[in-house]
């Protein structure tokens, strides 16, 4: 009986994801739903077919770009691997992508599973799926009204944690609010990090300033971005830990230089994509697939071939590059920010804010983001877009930008056409969540039709 | 005017710093900058003593359960000086968790937070968070007088119950205080509490303003009248864009 409603499942599923292939939905969590209304056993069932190991990706920022690089170095090893590359991260969309990896009849082929996991939702998964490795790349604030603080961000996780005691934990140990987790636990953990002192922090919000473990404040040797650095506390002995996977030699000039050290190896790294937390990305996925037996020698390449997610620092030509990128909190925007200094030529800058649920309703963060830095003589003009442009060109002009230099345009193809007319010899265009398919879209339309020469009149 | 000089007393940074609060500052120190009003901004982290003689502005911001209990145990410390700063007609700005810690008490599940007693409020935990976008109308911003809306965002889980006491407005979207009574914030003597955040005083810059003149007030009874105008077209578009979005 349990069979059949098993295929029925799959079946139902199986076509809801053609459906929703045709009507161009990405990263749907529908058919996983649809199927475990029928079979509520459905995930528990396929995930018991995996052969070797279930790999799980949490945290708050780039869960996504590392879990398709882990699923790059599995699959370049020659592995089948089920992983839901879209970022579907919750139970519904973490079935979905079970079901698209099994056959008809139910069997599934698969080495391992790399499933990036939402922190809230862990505690439901790991009911169905028990993970041999956990990596968490690092905890942010995010979406505050859907999580309330990142206390209960913590709580939860730990609390999923406890679920899966046998799981060995990887951990950024840059990341005071992450390391926490392996701290006095008995449990096998492993740590990547960087190694060195770049002298880029900032002066920003930093979350975790103060020990988890006893309420002290942390002290620093060095910050790299947000409260990730080599921390100590100054009342009790939590620091950062020892580092099993170290990135050293950092250069960020024209995409990423850098050295890893493990045990008695090390390797050199060089890819083109830019931002340093792309470090961190590399580092975490490298560190998982090492301990699962992956020879990191070959690794660079499959770094190199990386092509980076939609909306990660990606570059459309409209006469110009135009550079765009997707950030969802301050840390993140901190780093685009960062990123967007880091390029020396001349630029106009847009940032697009929406407030749809999957963003937040709540855009207070912004004022956290350190927008003073745009003052930049390289950055000749301002553009606030989205639902929120009102409140974009307010934060533009109180961190110090002349309100002659801001426009605010609510449509966003009119504002990227403005935009690219502009003297800058780059744009780069800022986005949160809801903004970046539609502003994806638009962008890739503009690039095809050359329409951006503003000779376009159909504007929507 | 170009003597003027305010010093703003940030307290407790690291701990209080949810929701934007930053902005908050931000923007005082803007709108006097554009005015040539000199403004200091002092930190103040939590063993550091405290000269309210020299503050003309407190900002106490929200912070998480458990960051507002390190404070707690802190203010208690100094609760009558921050009781004779008030008395004194000293400005102090305390928003969501600041707010709460003005008050008698917090009473959370198991655990009953002690608060200054700066008002004669009281908090309760409730069952679900209060959540939104927020629109509220007061008329006791001076010197107008005039009803003026105000906008925010609030996200509490704290049930806040003002008793006598005049309230900063009059929900018109969202829940304010508690949920229940209508009543937002607490406006007494130079003092205003409120669950708004957003942060609150970009998109109102007639109620930074409203501070700004008290404190200057304060500080100038015999030389201080009026503040200079500022172009605050960009902040009203952005205030009404809540309000239209919200009453209509
Ligand atoms: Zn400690």
């Amino acid at each position: 009986m349990n069979y059949i409603k098993k295929l029925i499942a799959i079946w139902a599923a199986k076509s809801a994801i053609v459906v929703s292939k045709l009507l161009g939905k990405k990263g749907s969590s529908g058919p996983g739903s649809i199927a475990l209304k029928i079979y509520p056993h459905i995930l528990k069932d396929l995930a018991s077919k995996v052969k070797k190991e279930i790999l799980i990706v949490c945290g708050t920022n780039g869960k996504t770009t590392t879990n398709n690089m882990l699923y790059n170095l599995l699959t370049a090893n020659g592995y089948n691997v089920v992983c839901n590359k879209v970022g579907a991260n919750m139970l519904e969309g973490i079935t979905t992508a079970f079901i698209h990896s099994a056959t008809l009849w139910g069997n599934l082929n698969a080495d391992y599973a790399s499933i990036e996991v939402d922190e809230a939702s862990a505690v439901k998964i790991f009911d169905h799926l028990s993970p041999s490795k956990i990596l968490i790349t690092n905890l942010f604030r995010d979406q505050l009204d859907r999580y309330g603080e990142i206390d209960i961000t913590i709580k939860l996780l730990s609390k999923a944690l406890e679920k899966v005691p046998e799981a060995k934990l990887i951990l950024n140990g840059d990341d005071p609010l992450t390391a926490r987790f392996g701290y006095n636990t008995g449990r096998k953990c492993y740590y990547f990090g960087v190694d060195q002192d770049l002298n880029i922090s900032l002066n920003e919000t930093k979350e975790g300033r103060f020990c988890t473990i006893c309420g002290a404040q942390l002290q620093y040797h060095y910050y790299h971005y947000s409260q990730l650095g080599n921390y100590y506390c100054s009342s009790c002995n939590f620091k950062r830990p020892s580092l099993d996977f170290k990135a050293f030699d950092v250069r960020l000039q024209d995409g990423l230089l850098f050295s890893v050290s493990y045990d008695d190896t090390t390797v050199a790294f060089n890819v083109n994509y830019k931002g340093f937390y792309n470090i961190y990305n590399i580092l975490a996925s490298m560190s998982v697939a090492v301990l699962v037996g992956i020879d990191i020698h070959g690794m660079n390449h499959v770094f190199s071939q990386y092509k980076p997610q939609i909306g990660r620092m990606e570059t459309f030509q409209l006469g110009k590059p135009v550079i765009f990128n997707l950030s969802k909190n301050p840390a993140g925007f901190n780093q685009a920010i960062s990123t967007v200094l880091q390029d020396h030529r001349t630029k106009d800058i847009m940032v697009v804010i929406n407030d749809n649920a999957q963003d937040g309703r709540d855009i207070s963060w912004i004022w956290d983001v350190d927008f003073e830095r745009l003052v930049d003589p390289t950055i000749t003009s301002y553009m606030a877009s989205g639902i929120r442009k009102e409140d974009v060109a307010v934060r533009f002009k109180y961190a110090g930008i002349d309100q002659q230099n801001i426009t605010v345009e609510g449509n966003i193809k009119s504002a990227i056409i403005d935009l690219v007319s502009r003297s800058g010899e780059v744009c780069y265009i800022l986005v949160n969540y809801t903004a970046l398919f539609h502003t994806q879209n638009i962008l890739k339309s503009l690039e095809k039709s050359g329409n951006w020469k503003g000779t376009d009149t159909d504007l929507n | 005017m170009s003597n003027l000089k305010l010093t703003i007393g940030h307290l407790y940074p690291d701990l209080l710093n949810l929701y934007g609060d930053r902005g908050n500052i931000i923007t005082l120190k803007k709108r006097c900058e554009w005015r040539g009003i000199d403004i200091e901004v002092k930190e103040f982290h939590l063993n550091d003593n405290i000269d309210f003689n020299s503050l003309h502005i407190v900002f106490l911001g929200g912070g998480s359960d458990r960051e507002q209990l390190l404070v707690c145990n802190r203010l208690k410390e100094i609760k009558s000086e921050i009781n004779s700063y008030v008395n004194d007609n000293g400005v102090v700005i305390a928003i969501c968790g600041g707010y709460q810690l003005l008050g008698h008490y917090y009473k959370l599940k198991d655990e009953t937070i002690e608060g200054l007693s700066v008002l004669d409020i009281y908090t309760e935990m409730g069952d679900t968070r209060l959540i939104g976008n927020v629109v509220i109308e007061s008329n006791c911003l001076y010197p107008s007088n005039d009803t003026v809306k105000i906008v925010g965002f609030e996200n509490h889980g704290g049930r806040t119950f003002i008793n006598g006491h005049q309230p900063l407005g009059i929900v018109k979207y969202g829940y304010g205080n508690n949920g229940t009574d209508g009543y937002e914030g607490v406006i007494y003597k130079n003092v205003i509490g409120t669950y708004l955040h957003g942060p609150l005083f970009p998109k109102n810059p007639a109620l930074a303003d409203f501070i700004l003149s008290k404190a200057l007030q304060r500080a100038y009874p015999n030389t201080f009248r009026t503040l200079q105008p500022l172009d605050d077209s960009m902040e009203i578009k952005a205030r009404d864009y809540i309000v239209n979005r919200f009453l209509t």
